[in-house]
């Protein structure tokens, strides 16, 4: 144990996820060491993350203003919706380049491990934006392991009666990874191939 | 293939030893406690990352010892592997294949194909229908690896599906009603799909292994009887592809929902499935004897090891205190059987249980040490 504002630091940076004791350490005392306008610029960051991100009202995916950058821009479609589980999905694909429509991020998956059902997704919002009869197809792209496989599920039947297009991302993704983690070419391919539900 | 070379650092009664082998049969003669099935162990450990003998790893480790290793030389169609492990208890395992510094542990599964029956294999026989389902799913794996992923999409299936259960089976206990069983349609879907095609690649499995475990037991039991091997669901069906089994289960589930959710757990599905064994039509648990049962052991391990074979695997076979419980008829027809191994390495008290057929490279061990003789 360090004294006062050392261990309060190391503390706070070991509650990161993936952030070891050791790294903690390891952090604290780099920053101790770094030039102070680094360490000031690192604080504002912080800070400005907080101040300034928020949620899109429209899509749910993190946004500097009422709406996100997709959901604002008009040379995007509306006829399609890609459904993720998380904003860093939607960068994913956004790298691909194979998508101009909309998207839609749900913030998980269905897990009841967890805990985590329907209504703590942002699924009737989804059908909200899906009433307007403006989209002509529903992209399925939650991960493709157990719980993103069981929410695609669930979307496919719970629009079913809308009679629009589901389709799902073709697998050739690894099977139990994280869609963030796919490179670009397989994730595109898959997008490529995505097939009706 | 076989073992070529094996080193162990501090891995149970062993602070440092190497033993080298040969292609054929080895015979590994001790009196009891002087460390051979330790030495059997650790092949064992290399080939599945467990031990057949203990659940932790902590008794794997020389008392007084932090970490144990276990090195091991594989020839596999003419070319050597070097596989590492560091056993390191409450951390996790290091591992070494090739020349590469350092790997998943689970990428050296594989490197050496091992099929070990050891006098614990009685539980397979006498024990729950758990040890036979792991038994299947090991095999069905080491035949086609992508079964590993089969079974374990399911096992997270059914996880999720029973949290559910069982979460909505609180939620009534304590509201006295309520629990959201919204998405229990979308996990009977998934279950079903994953659930049968585990259960069509046992049935098959069990189809394939059923001649061997008859031709095995007639060879090492006393000659009684014909032993059998049937798969057995709740819910039987003639059906044997995964499309139909699919529908089998959906409709399952369909019909056993009341009761699912009544008691907050999957009662459908492959994960309570069993083995029977059977001799002639008397089921072996339960009805027979002690040495029957042994034999029964004895005969699905042998099985796994013919299946395997004859698929074009040639995993090295283990026997560990296998002769002694034999009389001198089955020692020569178990001899005749295992003789044309690749390799196949036997441990014993007694030098003269062991028949001349496996007459190959002898080791006498003592405690700590293995001398090649
Ligand atoms: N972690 C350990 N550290 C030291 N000795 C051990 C350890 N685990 C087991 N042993 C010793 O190994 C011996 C058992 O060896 P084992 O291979 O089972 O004998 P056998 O030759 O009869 O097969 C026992 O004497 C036991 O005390
Ligand atoms: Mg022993
Ligand atoms: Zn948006």
């Amino acid at each position: 144990m360090y004294e006062g504002a050392i261990q309060d630091l190391i503390d706070e940076l070991g509650r990161l996820p993936g952030v070891g004791p050791k790294s903690a350490q390891r952090i604290a005392f780099h920053v101790l060491a770094a030039d102070p306008t680094d360490v000031k610029r690192l604080a504002a960051a912080l800070h400005r993350v907080k101040d300034l991100v928020r949620f899109c009202t429209t899509c749910f995916n993190v946004a500097e203003s009422e709406q996100c950058r997709i959901c604002r821009d008009p040379r995007r479609h509306d006829e399609a919706i890609c459904v993720v589980e998380e904003p860093k999905d939607v960068v994913a694909i956004e790298k691909t380049g194979e998508f101009r429509g909309r998207y839609h991020v749900l913030g998980g998956a269905i897990n009841p491990l967890e805990g985590v059902g329907p209504d703590n997704l942002k699924i009737r919002e989804l059908m909200a934006r899906l009433s307007s009869g403006e989209v002509k197809e529903l992209i399925l792209a939650t991960d493709p392991n157990t719980e993103g496989e069981a929410t695609a599920t669930y979307l496919a039947l719970l629009v079913k009666p809308m009679g629009l297009r589901v389709t799902r991302l073709a697998s050739g993704l690894p099977v139990g990874g994280d869609l963030e983690y796919a490179d670009e070419v397989t994730l595109g391919r898959a997008f490529e191939g995505r097939r009706v539900l | 293939m076989y073992v070529r070379r094996l080193e162990l650092v501090d891995f149970r009664s062993y602070p440092r030893v190497v033993v080298e082998f040969e292609p054929g049969p080895g015979v590994f003669v001790g009196s009891n406690g002087v460390g051979k099935t330790n030495l059997v162990e650790a092949l064992g450990y290399v080939a599945t990352l467990s031990s057949h003998r203990v659940s932790t790893d902590a008794p794997l480790v020389r008392i007084g010892a932090q970490r144990a290793v276990v090195r091991c030389a594989v020839v596999h169609e003419g070319r050597e592997l070097l596989v590492e492990l560091q056993i390191e208890p409450g951390k996790a395992n290091k591992a070494r294949l090739g020349r590469a510094p350092t790997t998943r542990p689970r990428d050296i599964l594989g490197a050496l194909r091992l099929v070990l029956f050891a006098p614990e294999d009685l539980s397979l026989v006498r024990g729950e229908p758990e040890g036979r389902r792991r038994f299947l799913d090991d095999l069905l794996v080491a035949r086609q690896p992508r079964f590993a992923a089969v079974r374990s999409d399911y096992e997270r299936v059914l996880k999720q599906r029973n949290a559910l259960l069982r979460t909505a089976y609180l939620t009534r206990r304590v509201k006295g009603s309520g629990g959201d069983l919204s998405t229990l349609d979308v996990w009977d879907a998934h279950l079903a799909e994953h659930g049968s095609r585990l259960w069509a690649a046992r049935l098959e499995l069990t189809a394939a292994l059923a001649p061997h475990v008859e031709r095995a037991y007639d060879a090492v039991a006393a000659g009684k009887g014909t032993a059998r091997v049937r798969y057995h669901s709740r819910n039987e069906t003639t059906e044997t592809a995964p499309q139909e089994l699919e529908k089998v289960l959906a409709e399952a589930l369909k019909n056993g929902r009341p009761q699912e959710v009544e008691r907050g757990v999957t009662l459908a599905g492959p994960h309570r499935d069993d083995l029977s064994l059977l001799l002639g039509e008397m089921p072996v648990k339960g009805y027979a004897s002690h040495g029957e049962s042994w034999s029964f052991a004895l005969a699905m391990k042998l099985a796994a090891y013919e299946l395997l074979r004859a698929e074009g695997i040639e995993p090295v076979l283990v026997l560990d205190d296998v002769f002694a419980e034999l009389d001198a008829g089955r020692r020569e027809r178990l001899a005749d059987l295992v003789g044309g191994a690749e390799q196949v390495l036997v441990t014993c008290a007694v030098d003269a249980d062991v028949p001349a057929r496996l007459r190959g490279a002898r080791y006498a061990v003592r405690e700590g040490e293995v001398e090649h003789g």
